[in-house]
């Protein structure tokens, strides 16, 4: 379904190009969900906007394929994107009203989110924005339909704007931090929906989140991302269970379920490098217990024990439990 | 480390400067507001003529055009008026008194504003409201209407015209302080700072009012223009400077009734010096709101 | 032993004011009063001397309005605050004030917690300068010493908040709390804006200055698994209520409330197992119109006709632990 290979993203400005996410590589075949993790800087959310061809200017997409079905999306004329998008590959965002138009009626956006993909009477189209409403489990949709967005909670927008992303029933949906901002209960209900949906439908999913639990139940698969690049991809069970990157076992490590109740956490020292000052070969070094000379050079993504991993000094033993 | 602050702070400037100068529209504004700040500073050495001094004027040289040679062997670059007054000095003397004018009173009402505005938000409740009322007040009653008054009241000087344009104007600092700092207000470092119990002294003038000041100095430009045409305009309709002390307003005025008569230098050579410095300075004030000011749409 | 926080039936209730039209418009019967918001409704809390206590709850349950009443940024509508069994409000002013520096808060926005104009030496010295905990002679020495203990680069001090991260943002901020030798935190999401590399290093920040400075603290938080690494007692709070309180190894293997045990159900955890995510139902209802008897009848699963009508009061269930559900009786 989608496959990218050397993913490189850049600031390009006339002083020269700032790399904000190099070498990415991702696999992903239809309803299989990808939790794609990293920190802030870490260029998760960069991954997700380079594949949906959403950058803004400076930053541009500068090597590698996009390969969704087997088209490139980077040779594609805007006017072919455009059909794809929104329509094949959707978004959800961290802020649902980034999609929504706050001075719009839900049922307009909606009707007319459908229309511009396919030519369907305004009954079918209002027909579908009920269904999908109802999919992602908002009472009586036939009402909710003709409200505007601030009548509805921060939970419930979200809702919305994933109702918007199936209208077309896409292929793909890249979901950037959508449960961040809600609380625990509200964010437990829209995960459930959408792994019901992502079941049912057959849908891809990249998760992108800077929370390693809220896809641990969720995915299939992880790419934990730092400063720019994978470091390690595989099975969510296997990366989980025995992190080998430094960088996921100290993740893992750190989070308080995983050490004694009151006891000092076992912490990554130091801070994620900026993309203007890029630590040389591996970026994760000044911040490693296990860094040697070599790595000043930088590691490749290699296959290691079934998955993808870039360190030259992968975590052999006490691995979290 | 202190050169290292330093280069710190002098890199943001930089790069203010730069952003600024991509706009030449502004960057030409600043040009010409630099250019009439010196010659009104510079007028005495500049002027061919003291124009204030009696003994100076010939009324043999009165309504000469421009380019005329005068009895004392100058040319009247921008001819003269009917007293033989160089109008080229009377301007930029004219200058003088406009620019102090619009200044000086653009920057009492600043502080005057922005302290009434920056107190009532940190004060809140009903002498805030109390407070905005009155500011309500003001801003409801017609500008001109109001200097009117004040000054039919005291009688003309420097000193009054300044005086009725603050109180005309301050309401507007006010608002716009108010505005500003209920946003700062409720950032969690004006609550930290009240959990510290730092003084209110401290609170409002070191935190709240660095925190307001963008939007304060981009109305501060603007009412530097506002100032000076106000000042003009009451000068204009005779109730502004004294006639010893003509500034630009005035000059315009006493050309006026020289107009149809063909005479038109008098009237017209203050109004276009008028006309520039306040489109220089306006020049200037958008491009700083488009910099400063959140609100405005960023290029 | 006396406790070094006690909170006693305290309630906050929010309305906007309003304008002279509008209360005409009110007395006319033309318009509805403003509506009020019962942010706290009948809280109490004690801390003892060096405990910590965690209060988790999600948003609209009163937890950040609580830490504002207790470190005296907001006014309690009813009930009252106490510090060491002294009533604040009785106090002279200036042993009130004494009492309350003595409470400090750090926030959750490193970024908006922090002067953007201010330099750093200026942000946490300021205010023991004012205090006179220290002289302008020796204030650098002092700030050095403060940006030490939080693990700050002394020789950064003259630098503006935007040229840190957001973790080295946070060390400011508890650096200036603690520049004014408070013996309380009021830990107010303090780190649930931070990367979790980063999150770690802040919680064990407060891990090491509770043993060096004997603090207490008062650690409010949305994040179950973070308020059971740090707290010795647990309160949960729902719509402006305390539903459960106990200590934390009681309250995480033993919960007594349907409400608790749909959050430690919810609760995001590193089990790799493809789990169902058994939502429960419902929002959280708005503060404004809390749903009546007990506020969580219309999620709660096992409600029964009584909890529509009265409110569940918190009662003694087992040796220190409280909770207020009807089930109980």
């Amino acid at each position: 379904m989608l496959e990218i290979n050397g993913l490189k993203t850049e600031v390009v400005t006339e002083q020269g190009n700032v790399t904000l996410i190099d070498d990415i590589n991702l696999n992903l075949a239809a309803g299989e969900v990808m939790g794609l993790v990293g920190e802030s800087g870490s260029g998760k959310s960069v991954t997700g906007l380079s594949i949906m061809g959403l950058l803004d200017k400076p930053v541009q997409v500068t090597g590698g394929q996009i390969l969704f079905k087997g088209r490139d999306l980077r040779k594609l004329s805007q006017k072919e994107l455009r059909s794809i998008r929104g329509n094949r590959i959707a978004m959800i965002f961290q802020d649902p009203m980034s999609t929504l138009n706050p001075v719009l009626r839900i049922d307009t956006q909606m009707m007319e989110a459908v229309r511009t993909h396919e030519s369907v009477s305004k009954q079918a189209a209002w027909e579908r924005a009920r269904d999908a409403l109802g999919m992602v489990g908002i009472p009586s949709p036939e009402e909710r339909l003709s409200a505007y967005p601030h009548q509805f909670s921060g939970g419930m927008r979200q809702r919305v704007a994933i109702a918007i992303a199936l209208l077309m029933s896409p292929d793909l949906i890249i979901a950037d931090e959508p449960t961040t901002a809600l609380d625990v209960t509200i964010q437990a209900q829209i995960l459930s929906i959408v792994q019901k949906l992502a079941r049912e439908k057959g849908m891809a999913l990249i998760w992108v989140t800077h929370d390693l639990s809220v896809v641990a139940g969720l995915a299939e698969k992880l790419s934990v991302m730092y400063a720019g690049r994978i470091v390690e991809q595989g099975s969510t069970a296997d990366l989980l269970r025995r992190p080998l990157h430094p960088y996921t076992n100290g993740l893992i490590a750190s989070l308080p379920a995983h050490n004694e109740r009151g006891s000092r956490l076992k912490q990554i020292s130091g801070t994620t490098p900026s993309v203007a000052n890029m630590p040389k070969g591996c970026a994760f070094r000044p911040r490693c217990s296990s860094a040697t000379e070599i790595c000043f050079d930088p590691p490749a993504l290699e296959a290691v024990e079934g998955r993808l991993l870039r360190c030259f000094h992968p975590v052999m033993e006490g691995a979290p439990s | 480390m202190q050169t290292v602050m330093n280069s710190t702070k002098f890199r943001a400037g930089l790069q203010f400067i730069r952003q600024f100068s991509r706009s030449p529209l502004a960057v030409l504004g600043l040009v010409l507001i630099t250019l009439i700040v010196l010659m009104a500073v510079f007028a005495p050495y500049l002027s061919p003529q003291n124009p204030y001094d009696l003994m100076q004027l010939d009324i043999m040289d009165g309504r000469m055009a421009p380019g005329t040679g005068s009895s004392a062997g100058f040319t009247f670059l921008f001819g003269s008026d009917d007293q033989g007054r160089d109008m080229l000095s009377a301007i930029l003397y004219g200058l003088r008194i406009s620019l102090i004018v619009g200044l000086g009173s653009a920057a009492l009402a600043f502080i005057i504003g922005t302290a009434f505005g920056l107190t009532a938000a940190y004060v809140g409740g009903r002498v805030e409201n109390a407070m905005m009322r009155l500011v309500d007040l003001q801003l409801s009653f017609p500008t001109i209407l109001a200097a009117l008054l004040i000054l039919a009241l005291l009688g003309k000087s420097i000193g009054n015209v300044v005086f009725a344009i603050v109180l005309v104007e301050w309401a507007t600092y006010a608002r716009t302080a108010r505005g500003a700092a209920l946003t700062e207000l409720r950032r969690e470092y004006v609550e930290a700072a009240r959990s510290l119990r730092l003084p209110h002294r401290n609170i409002l003038f070191r935190q709240l009012l660095p925190n307001c000041l963008s939007p304060l100095v981009v109305l501060l430009t603007m009412q530097v223009a506002r100032a000076i045409t106000l000042e003009a305009t009451l000068s204009f309709l005779g109730l502004g400077v004294p006639v010893t002390e003509p500034s630009l307003g005035l000059l315009i005025s006493s050309g006026y009734e020289f107009m149809l008569s063909g005479t038109y230098w008098i009237a017209l050579f203050p109004g276009i010096a008028l006309l520039v410095t306040i489109f220089a300075i306006n020049l200037v004030g958008d491009r700083l709101r488009q910099l400063l000011d959140p609100k405005a749409a960023r290029r | 032993m006396s406790n070094r926080l006690e909170v006693r039936n305290v309630s906050k209730r929010f309305s906007r004011m309003s304008g002279v039209v509008e209360r005409g418009a009110e007395l006319m019967g033309l318009k509805a009063p403003n509506p009020v918001v019962r942010a706290l409704d009948d809280v109490s809390l004690t801390v003892a001397e060096g405990e910590v206590v965690g209060i988790v709850g999600e948003s609209g349950c009163g937890k950040s309005t609580l830490g504002r009443v207790v470190a005296g940024l907001l006014q309690a509508s009813e009930g009252s605050v106490l510090f060491r069994g002294k009533q604040l409000d009785e106090m002279p002013g200036k042993s009130a004030d004494e009492a309350r520096l003595k409470v400090q808060m750090i926030f959750q926005d490193p970024s908006s917690s922090l002067n953007p104009r201010q330099r750093v030496r200026e942000i946490i010295g300021a205010a023991p300068l004012h205090h006179g905990m220290t002289t302008a002679r020796e204030l650098d020495d002092y700030v050095s010493q403060q940006m030490q203990r939080s693990g700050l680069d002394p020789s950064m001090a003259g630098r503006f908040p935007h040229q840190f991260s957001g973790g080295q943002r946070q060390r400011i901020g508890i650096a200036r709390a603690l520049a004014v030798q408070p013996d309380m935190l009021i830990c107010d999401e303090s780190v649930a804006a931070l990367d979790v590399s980063i999150q770690a290093q802040i919680l064990n920040l407060f891990l090491d200055l509770r043993e060096q400075l004997d603090l207490t603290y008062l650690f409010i938080s949305h994040d179950l698994s973070v308020v059971e690494h740090i707290s010795d007692r647990v309160m949960v709070m729902y719509l402006g209520r305390v539903v459960e309180e106990a200590a934390v190894g009681e309250l995480f293997s033993h919960p007594n409330h349907p409400y608790t045990r749909a959050l430690l159900q919810e609760r995001p955890s590193l089990d790799p197992v493809q789990r169902r995510f058994s939502a429960i139902e419902g929002e959280i209802a708005s503060p404004l119109s809390p749903p009546s008897g007990c506020h969580f009848h219309p999620r709660c699963p096992m409600a029964m006709e009584r909890c529509r009508v009265e409110r569940s009061e918190l009662r003694l269930i087992g040796p220190g632990h409280k909770s207020a559900c009807h089930l109980n009786d």
